[in-house]
């Protein structure tokens, strides 16, 4: 059975079932980093006064700089790839989603070696409230990363056939792809200040 | 969005590089604004706003929020909602705290 309303838009909402499905989801992704967001708001409460800040101390400012820079070019070079598709130009599509993927993996390869500086300082997140909320974001983060990485994967390689039979149903897997990268790009942005240098 | 031209595409693509630009250039100025000399209660002030601005761009131009639909729109005002709800529990709880201590 076909999933109806992949292509046009429901008479009664406007909007076609995927925009729908992925708007509906993303806001329940936004009541889950707002019950984390609001718990680090909670911990810092209680924290002694200036203890937040001093234990932020041991996070890699320049590190978490440039992650921030890859992951806003990943979301640029994200649009550009469902842009293309719109322009009728697959090859650029297939370069842009590459570039993506690969900011996504150096994003990773960054929060790996910043992870391990801190293992290797026995830094744990049982070692203070911080670091317990530092981890549990950006590793809820970061998990939200890799299941980007899969579906981008899933896109640029063996699901881009559906490019030569349904090239509109295609662009609008990708423009649902590319809101969800968006957001976890958009979370990033408030994690980057609220984390590191506050 | 849907059913844009080349030339349309052509437009966004433009307006996409600009707020690429303006997010580099406000990652800059949020770690610089860091550095400053302020309160704790000024620096969370800064770094929230700078990071709202961004989120903004981000969200309305490379989620093209600023052009969707309304159902869509009500959907996030709602949820926003509730996330200010989650934001403002810690604050209720001091005020439980120094109700009980009184």
């Amino acid at each position: 059975m076909e999933i109806p309303y992949t292509v046009e838009e429901r008479p009664d909402t406007g909007l076609n079932n995927s925009k729908l499905g992925i708007w509906l989801f993303l806001a329940s992704e936004i009541m889950l980093f707002g019950g984390l967001f609001s718990a680090y708001v909670f911990l810092r409460m209680g924290a002694p006064d200036g203890a937040f800040h001093e234990w932020g101390q041991e996070l890699n400012i320049p590190l978490a700089t440039v992650n921030t820079l890859v992951l806003i070019t990943s979301s640029v070079t994200m649009v550009m790839s469902w842009a293309s598709l719109k322009m009728n130009e697959f090859s650029k599509y297939k370069l842009y989603m590459g570039v993506t993927l690969l900011c996504a993996v150096g994003f990773l390869v960054i929060k790996y070696f910043e992870y391990t500086a801190k293992f290797d300082h026995h830094i744990y997140p049982s070692t203070n409230t911080f670091m317990a909320i530092y981890f549990t974001l950006t590793g809820l983060h970061g998990l939200h990363i890799i299941g980007g990485m899969i579906v981008m994967f899933y896109f640029w390689f063996p699901g881009s056939k559906m490019w030569q039979t349904e090239p509109e149903h295609f662009a609008n897997r990708i423009e649902v792809l590319g809101l969800y990268w968006h957001f976890v790009d958009l979370v990033w942005i408030f994690l980057f200040p609220i984390l590191y240098l506050l | 969005m849907s059913g844009q031209d080349h030339s349309d595409i052509q437009s966004h693509i433009r307006t996409y590089m600009l707020v690429f630009g303006a997010l580099a250039i406000l990652t800059v100025v949020t770690v610089g604004a860091s550095y400053l000399e302020v309160t704790s209660g000024e620096s969370i002030f800064i770094a929230l706003i700078v990071a709202s601005v961004k989120g903004s761009l981000v969200a309305s131009y490379f989620m093209h929020l600023i052009s969707e639909r309304t159902m869509i729109i009500n959907i996030l005002l709602l949820t926003i909602a509730f996330f200010f709800v989650l934001m403002f529990l810690p604050l209720m709880t001091t005020t439980d705290a120094s109700q009980i201590l009184q």
